[in-house]
C-alpha cells in the first residue's frame, strides 16, 4: 500500500521524526481554518500519487489564510495526471537552504536494507542516478540494525559541520524505526531540508508498506483511501482478488499471477490489448468467479461511460484450483446477468471432465490450449468491433 | 534423476492437519512420495491419510529420521516453522506458504545462511516461500504441483511462478520433451533458493540435459542468472520472462513482480538473457521447440567431437537461433535434418 503524504507524516511524527506543523484538507474552508492555526505562511501541496505535482500546478504558497482558501479551491479543482484531486495538505511553509535525498529501501540482490543519501534532493532521484551517481552514497544495513555512528559516518563528509550531522543522523536512526518495525518497502524522505537557521527537517513522505504485514498494524486499514478505489478495485480487495486495470479491449481471468502476466502477453503478442490483470488465485470458489466478471464488466464505468471490453477470456490450468468450481462460477455468473460480450474459455487439469460436462450443459464450450484461447477471443473482439 | 529430491527423500508435512496440508500430503503419497510425518503443534498423536502427527519437528525427526520438511501453515506462523525446521536440522525445507512479511523471510534467509556457512555442507537449503515446490517425474514431489501433467526426461525446469510452471511443464511434455526436475522457486522479493543455486543444480546433475529458466518482471535474478549461465553452465538453456505488457509501478500479483524506479521490466531481462547467447521464447508455446533445437545442437556438436566452432559461426545473433528454432529460414531447417549448420559453440563464445 503506497501512502498519501500526509499519511506518511503521521507515520514520521509518530516515530518523532522532524515534520512541520500541518494538515490534511478537503475543503477550501478546512485549508484556511488550519492556515489560521499554523498561523504563517503555508504550502498547499495536493494529496495525488503521482510525480510532478509541482509542475502540474498543484503545489502552491499562500501567505494568509484567505489566500490558502483561494489556492486550495484552486488545487482541489485540478486533475492531475488522470487522478482528481480529493484532499491537500496544508502545512507551514519553511526557509530552504539545502536539500538532500534520504530513503530506505530493500537491496532484493544483496538481501539487506540499503540507505539511500544523496545531497541532490528536491529532484527526482531516479536522475540524478543517472547523470550524477556519485552523488549518492549507499549504506547496507547490518542484521542486527543500525548504529549511530554508521550514521554519522553517512553524512560527515557530506554535511561537515557537527550539529547538522548529528540531526541528520538522527533522522537517520528513527526512519529505520519506521522502516523496520513499521514494516515498510520503501521509506523516502525527498526533500530532507536544512533551514537557513541549521535546523533538519523532513519536508515530504513518500512511504510504501508491506501488505503481507497488514495483519500485525492494525492501524493501516485507516489509511487505505476507499474513495480512491474504484468500485472494481475495492471487490477484487475483499474477495482476495489480485486486480490492475489497463488500457485495452479483451477482459482476462486467469489463475496465478505468472500465468496471468504470460496471458496478457500473449493478447499483445496476437495483436490484441489485455484489458486487465486478473488474478483469482489458487482455491478459487464460484464465488471468486463471480466476482472477477463483475469487476471486469463493471469497472470501465466506474470512471463514467461505457465499458471498453470486447471479449473475456478465461485462462484456466487447474492445479490446486478446481476446473469445475470455475466452471460452475462461470454458468452462475451468466444465470445472474449476461455478459453482453463475447466469452472464450480455455481451461485444462484439475477436474477438466466434469468442468466440460457443467459448461456443455449451459451450452458452452471450451479449448485446451492457451494460444487458441487467445486467438479466439481478439477474433471475437474484433467482430465486436465491426 | 533429479535435483533435491529422490526416492531416499523422507518427508515431513509442517501444518498437515489444515486443508491445503491434509490435501497435499495426500496427492504425495499417491505420487509416491514417502511422507513419514506430519507436524502441528497440540496435535501430537492423531494421524493424517495413515501419516502419524508429532507436536513439534524436533520429535518428528527423532522418531523417523525425516530429511526434507514442506511447509502448508499460514503466514504469520511460516517464518517461525521455517526456523524450526532448520533447528531440527532438516535439510530441505520447501515453504509452500504465501504472503509472508518480507522483514520476516529476510530475517529467516539470513538464519539460514548462517548455518549453511556453519554446517559447510549446502545444508539447510530453503526453497521458497511462496512457491510451487518440486517435482522429480516418476520419483517424487514435494509441494502442490500437478503430478500428471510431468514426464521423466533431460529438461531441468526452474521458475518463479506457479501455474505458468504448470502450463510450460505440459507444453514440454505435449511435445515430448520430458523432465528431470520441475523446481519453482516463488514469487516473492527474498527467497532461499534462486535462479543462480538452481542452474548450478542442473549444471552438476548428470541426468539433466538442457534447462528451462522461467523468469518475470521485478529484481535482477534473470539478469544475475544469465551473468552466471555465460560464465559458469555448459548445459543449453532457453529463458521465457513474463510481464512484458505489465506497467511500471503496479505489483502484478505476487509480491516481487513489481516494476520499479525504471528496472526490472521484462525487456532488460530478455535482453540480458539474449547478451549471454541464451534463446529467449517470446512466448511460452515458442519454449519446446527452443529447447529441442538447443539440445539438438549439444548433440551436433558432442558427435563432431572436440572440433571448435568458428567465431563467425559463434556471434549469430539470438534472433537468428530463434528463427532457426522456430524453423523460419535455412538454418532451422538444417538443424531439424541433423544439420550442417554448426551450434554455437559455448567454448567459442567464451575469450
Amino acid at each position: 500500500m503506497n501512502l498519501r503524504e500526509y499519511q506518511g507524516r503521521e507515520l514520521f511524527a509518530r516515530y518523532g521524526l522532524p515534520v512541520l506543523p500541518g494538515q490534511v484538507a478537503s475543503t477550501p474552508e478546512e485549508a484556511r481554518d488550519i492556515a489560521v492555526q499554523v498561523a504563517g505562511p503555508v504550502v498547499i501541496k495536493a494529496q495525488v500519487m503521482v510525480g510532478g505535482r509541482g509542475k502540474a500546478g498543484g503545489v502552491k504558497l499562500a501567505s494568509t489564510p484567505e489566500e490558502a482558501f483561494d489556492r486550495a479551491r484552486d488545487i482541489l479543482a485540478l486533475t492531475i495526471k488522470g487522478l482528481p484531486v480529493r484532499k491537500v495538505l496544508v502545512a507551514q511553509a519553511a526557509e530552504i537552504a539545502r536539500e538532500l535525498y534520504l530513503a530506505i529501501v530493500l537491496d532484493r540482490s544483496k538481501k539487506l536494507p540499503l540507505v539511500m543519501f544523496s545531497s541532490e534532493g528536491g529532484v527526482d532521484i531516479e536522475e540524478v542516478a543517472r547523470s550524477t551517481p556519485e552523488k549518492i552514497v549507499r549504506l547496507h544495513v547490518p542484521l542486527d540494525g543500525l548504529r549511530a555512528y554508521q550514521a554519522r559516518a553517512l553524512f560527515q563528509p557530506v554535511l561537515r559541520e557537527g550539529a547538522l550531522v548529528s540531526q541528520a543522523a538522527d533522522v537517520l536512526l528513527k526512519l529505520w524505526r519506521v522502516y523496520s518495525d513499521g514494516d515498510c518497502q520503501l521509506a523516502e524522505i525527498n526533500p530532507l531540508a536544512i533551514t537557513p537557521a541549521g535546523k533538519v527537517i523532513a519536508l515530504d513522505a513518500k512511504v510504501i508498506l508491506d501488505d503481507n504485514a497488514e495483519y500485525r498494524h492494525r492501524e493501516w486499514e485507516g489509511w487505505r483511501d476507499r474513495e480512491e478505489e474504484t468500485a472494481g478495485e475495492r471487490l477484487a480487495r475483499d474477495k482476495g482478488l489480485s486486480y490492475v486495470k489497463l488500457e485495452g479491449d479483451i477482459g482476462c481471468v486467469v489463475n496465478g499471477a505468472g500465468l496471468a502476466m504470460a496471458t496478457m502477453d500473449l493478447v499483445k503478442h496476437y495483436g490484441g490489448e489485455p484489458a486487465n490483470f486478473l488474478d483469482i488465485g489458487g482455491s478459487s470458489s464460484p464465488e471468486k468467479v463471480t466476482a472477477a466478471l463483475k469487476i471486469i464488466t463493471g469497472d470501465a464505468r466506474d470512471r463514467g461511460g461505457a465499458s471498453k471490453v470486447r471479449a473475456i477470456l478465461f485462462n484456466i490450468f487447474g492445479g490446486i484450483t478446481r476446473c469445475d468450481d470455475v466452471a460452475n462460477g462461470i454458468v452462475q455468473s451468466l444465470a445472474q446477468s449476461p455478459l453482453g460480450v463475447p466469452l472464450v474459455i480455455r481451461l485444462t487439469g484439475t477436474n477438466e471432465e466434469a468442468a466440460r460436462k457443467i459448461l456443455a450443459d449451459h451450452g458452452l464450450t471450451a479449448t485446451t490450449k492457451m494460444d487458441e484461447g487467445v486467438r479466439e477471443v481478439i477474433a471475437k473482439a474484433q467482430e465486436v468491433t465491426v | 534423476m533429479s535435483i533435491l529430491i529422490d526416492k531416499s527423500t523422507r518427508l515431513i508435512v509442517q501444518g498437515i492437519t489444515g486443508r491445503d496440508g491434509a490435501f497435499h500430503t495426500r496427492q504425495m503419497i499417491d505420487y509416491g512420495t514417502k511422507v513419514v510425518a506430519g507436524v502441528t503443534p497440540g496435535k501430537g498423536g492423531e494421524q493424517v491419510h495413515g501419516v502419524p502427527v508429532y507436536d513439534s519437528v524436533a520429535e518428528a525427526v527423532a522418531a523417523t529420521k525425516a530429511n526434507a520438511s514442506v511447509i502448508y501453515v499460514p503466514a504469520p506462523f511460516a517464518a517461525d516453522a521455517i526456523e524450526e525446521a532448520a533447528d531440527a536440522r532438516v535439510g530441505l525445507i520447501v515453504c509452500i506458504t504465501e504472503g509472508l512479511p518480507v522483514r520476516d523471510t529476510l530475517a529467516v534467509y539470513h538464519s539460514i545462511e548462517r548455518r549453511r556457512a556453519a554446517n559447510g555442507n549446502g545444508k539447510p537449503r530453503l526453497v521458497g516461500p511462496n512457491c510451487p515446490g518440486l517435482l522429480a517425474p516418476g520419483i517424487a514431489k514435494v509441494g502442490i504441483m500437478p503430478g500428471h501433467i510431468a514426464k521423466p526426461g533431460p529438461v531441468g525446469l526452474v521458475s518463479r511462478s506457479g501455474t505458468l510452471t504448470y502450463e510450460v511443464v505440459d507444453q514440454l511434455t505435449q511435445a515430448g520433451l520430458g523432465q528431470s526436475t520441475c523446481l519453482g522457486i516463488g514469487g516473492d522479493p527474498i527467497i532461499g533458493t534462486n535462479f543462480t543455486d538452481a542452474l548450478t543444480l542442473f549444471e552438476a546433475d548428470p541426468h539433466t540435459e538442457a534447462i528451462v529458466l522461467i523468469g518475470e518482471i521485478g529484481g535482477t535474478d534473470e539478469e544475475e542468472a544469465a551473468q552466471f549461465v555465460k560464465r559458469h553452465v555448459k548445459k543449453p538453456v532457453v529463458a521465457f520472462v513474463a510481464g512484458q505488457t505489465a506497467p511500471p509501478g503496479k505489483r502484478m500479483g505476487h509480491a516481487g513482480a513489481i516494476i520499479a524506479g525504471g528496472t526490472g521490466t521484462a525487456a532488460e531481462k530478455m535482453a540480458a538473457f539474449e547478451a549471454a547467447g541464451i534463446p529467449v521464447a517470446r512466448i511460452p508455446s515458442e519454449i519446446p521447440a527452443l529447447v529441442a533445437a538447443a539440445m539438438e545442437r549439444r548433440r551436433v556438436r558432442a558427435g563432431a567431437g572436440a572440433r571448435r566452432v568458428g567465431p563467425a559461426r559463434a556471434k549469430k545473433s539470438a534472433s537468428a537461433r530463434r528463427n532457426a528454432a522456430r524453423g523460419n529460414g535455412s538454418g532451422g531447417r538444417d538443424a531439424a535434418r541433423g544439420g550442417r549448420v554448426p551450434a554455437r559453440g559455448r567454448a567459442a563464445r567464451r575469450p
